[in-house]
């Protein structure tokens, strides 16, 4: 198990110190974490990693998952694409049923001082506010920045009896009469997906899909759907190899939502069969280790997404000291200074021209590289992300703009 | 002798709940939100990008140029020198001038693209101790390079504007121990102009020469 000191060589001692010295103030206050999945999605795996590391600041930390059924999470599936704007129609009976499992799970939980509810799903246990008090905070992890109106509707009236609302980034959030927060996802410097590799491990992976690293690598890691926009990236690799020599991987899991998705997938293939310098390779979701040489290994990593959550593969890479050229949407903006710590395009020329740039400056691309690097391990680490938990449920019992701890 | 402790500050980022997708509504916006937020914009980045010198422009600027492609308001708004001011409501007054003349001029109709809007943001801050204390000068050097960035942005950029005390808490310190040469240069330091890295480095070089 990982130790919360096993972060301070990539860190600092201080931060840790710091860490623990907040946790102290929350001594004597009980945190429980509701979510609807013990295991798989983000939400999951983000609380599984950082648990441990909350109980080894010595705090009275615990995870709890509500109990569902086929018809519940059916509409809480709903309630998911409706918040990322999808047209859902949700019946009264359905959105009886939501809050009848929701009063179950009350009934059945021993409520800690802060109770941290993730994601709509256990939104409405917030009703049981009414009769044992304590401090409610809402996480949504979802890019709700263009909800359906109906299920913002429905959900705002639960939303607006927490204590405070979380949101991933600024374009998320809403108008509400509670605070709300701005809490950036952040990803772990010791998971197989982003620890350190020894370069043969590296060197191993290429060689196993016959990809030559003696030439530029240009890389995308994502789901082959139309919103990571797959056949763009395979455009703009065109326009950019007509002056300069590279190979282009494409590298993800096939699994998507999207209707399109499949019809996408025979494009990326068939492109793929016209140029041996494309690598197309649908990865298990077991491949951290393989997701992680191939970012390493790349000489540009691009994320050409149209619209994202946050984007998280973004600072994957960066953290790898790559240069990425990512879309700027959704959360990629925060995790990319244009010029800075990466580049930022808003077309498929664009990214075509970058990528020619980069290749021909690789100074400035290792620049770039270095500084995203830097930027991640301020911003986007676990680390940051437990900060901010601690300062959230601290804000809960601390209402001034600035607070002094002696 | 007087002892020294070193603090940290933590930032919880607070979302407003404003937004804005031109000139206009930016001003607007400024005129809203509390200084605070006009600290949070205009400091933010330097802790976040902390490892980049020259530092990039305050977001205001930033946002200005990247997605409004207003180069002029831009421009305009990196110019203005946050360590000439000694007040957030100063500094607040200043961008509100700049913003308000350039709307005047040159109006407010170009829009940025969808999901580029500007949003407005600010933080509650949480002060808390470090095990850092220093009583000399030669402590104080010593013990500068085992300090955070947090505390060290805390202590020359936190304690002047955002706390109010109109002067870095160093200088104020070193002014309190009788040297006052010393307080007066670290003053004099523009920190905007250097990397937390740099900003280090230069205190412990004045430091030890005074030591």
């Amino acid at each position: 198990m990982l130790r919360i000191e096993d972060y301070a060589p990539i860190v600092g001692q201080a931060t840790i110190y710091e860490l623990f010295r907040l946790a102290r103030q929350l001594e004597g206050k009980a945190i429980q974490n509701i979510n609807s999945t013990a295991v798989g999605g983000g939400v999951a795996e983000i609380l599984s990693r950082m648990m441990p590391l909350l109980k080894q600041l010595g705090l009275n930390a615990r995870w709890d998952v509500i109990k569902g059924n086929e018809k519940f999470y059916a509409v809480t599936k709903k309630f998911h694409n409706g918040l990322h704007g999808v047209p859902v129609e949700v019946s009264r009976e359905e959105y009886d049923w939501f809050l009848e499992i929701n009063r179950q799970n009350a009934e059945e939980f021993d409520f800690a001082d802060i109770v941290f509810v993730h994601d709509p799903q256990p939104i409405a246990l917030i009703e049981k506010r009414a009769s044992i008090g304590r401090n409610w905070v809402w996480r949504c992890h979802i890019d709700s920045s263009q909800p359906n109106k109906a299920i913002w509707r429905f959900l705002e009236r639960y939303i607006t009896m927490y204590d405070a609302a979380v949101f991933s980034a600024p374009a998320f959030e809403a108008r509400l009469p509670i605070r709300q927060v701005l809490i950036s996802p952040s990803i772990d410097p010791l998971s197989d997906k982003n620890k350190d590799l020894p370069e043969d491990v590296v060197n191993a992976t290429f060689e196993r899909y016959g990809i030559d690293r003696s030439r530029p690598v240009v890389t995308q890691i994502s789901r082959f759907d139309f919103l990571k926009d797959p056949l763009g990236v395979i455009k703009a690799y065109k326009m950019a190899k007509r002056s300069m020599d590279m190979q282009l991987v494409l590298a993800g899991g096939g699994a998507t939502d999207d209707p399109e998705g499949p019809m996408i997938m025979e494009q990326v293939k068939a492109e793929a069969d016209k140029d041996k310098d494309i690598f197309v390779l649908f990865l298990p979701p077991s491949s951290d280790l393989e997701i992680n040489a191939l970012q390493r290994g790349s000489t540009i990593v691009l994320q050409k997404s149209l619209r994202e959550g946050f984007g998280l593969t973004v600072s994957e890479a960066l953290w790898k000291g790559k240069p990425v050229i990512a879309g700027a949407v959704g959360g990629i903006p925060l995790q990319i200074r244009h010029q800075y710590s990466g580049i930022l395009t808003h077309s498929i020329e664009g990214t075509a021209q970058w990528i020619k740039r980069l290749l021909s400056e690789p100074e400035f691309a290792a620049k770039l590289g270095s500084n995203g690097r830097e930027h991640i391990r301020n911003n986007f680490l676990i680390t940051r992300h437990i900060k901010d938990y601690l300062l959230l449920f601290l804000s809960l019992f601390y209402a001034d703009d600035i607070v002094h701890f002696s | 002798m007087v002892e020294f402790r070193f603090y940290s500050k933590l930032d919880l980022t607070i979302l407003v709940g404003r937004r804005a997708k031109n000139s206009r509504q930016l001003l607007e916006g400024l005129r809203y939100v509390p200084e605070s937020s006009i600290y949070f914009h205009t400091h933010k980045f330097l802790l976040q990008y902390h490892y980049i010198t020259p530092v990039p422009p305050n977001d205001f600027a930033q946002w200005a140029i990247t997605s409004l492609n207003d180069d002029v308001l831009g421009e305009r708004l990196s110019s203005v020198d946050v360590v000439q001011y000694d007040s957030l409501a100063a500094l607040k007054e200043s961008i509100i001038r700049v913003v308000e003349e350039h709307v005047s001029e040159n109006g407010s109709r170009r829009e940025c693209p969808p999901g580029e809007e500007f949003h407005f943001m600010a933080s509650q801050a949480f002060i808390i101790p470090t095990p850092i204390v220093v009583r000399t000068l030669e402590e104080f050097a010593a013990h500068l390079e085992h300090v955070s960035l947090n505390s060290l942005y805390h202590h020359m950029f936190d304690a002047r504007l955002r706390l109010g005390r109109g002067e870095n808490d160093f200088s104020a310190w070193f002014r309190g121990i009788g040297k006052e040469d010393l307080a007066e240069e670290v003053r004099k330091l523009d920190p905007y102009l250097h990397t937390l890295e740099g900003l280090r480095k230069r205190l412990e070089v004045l430091v030890r020469r005074h030591a």
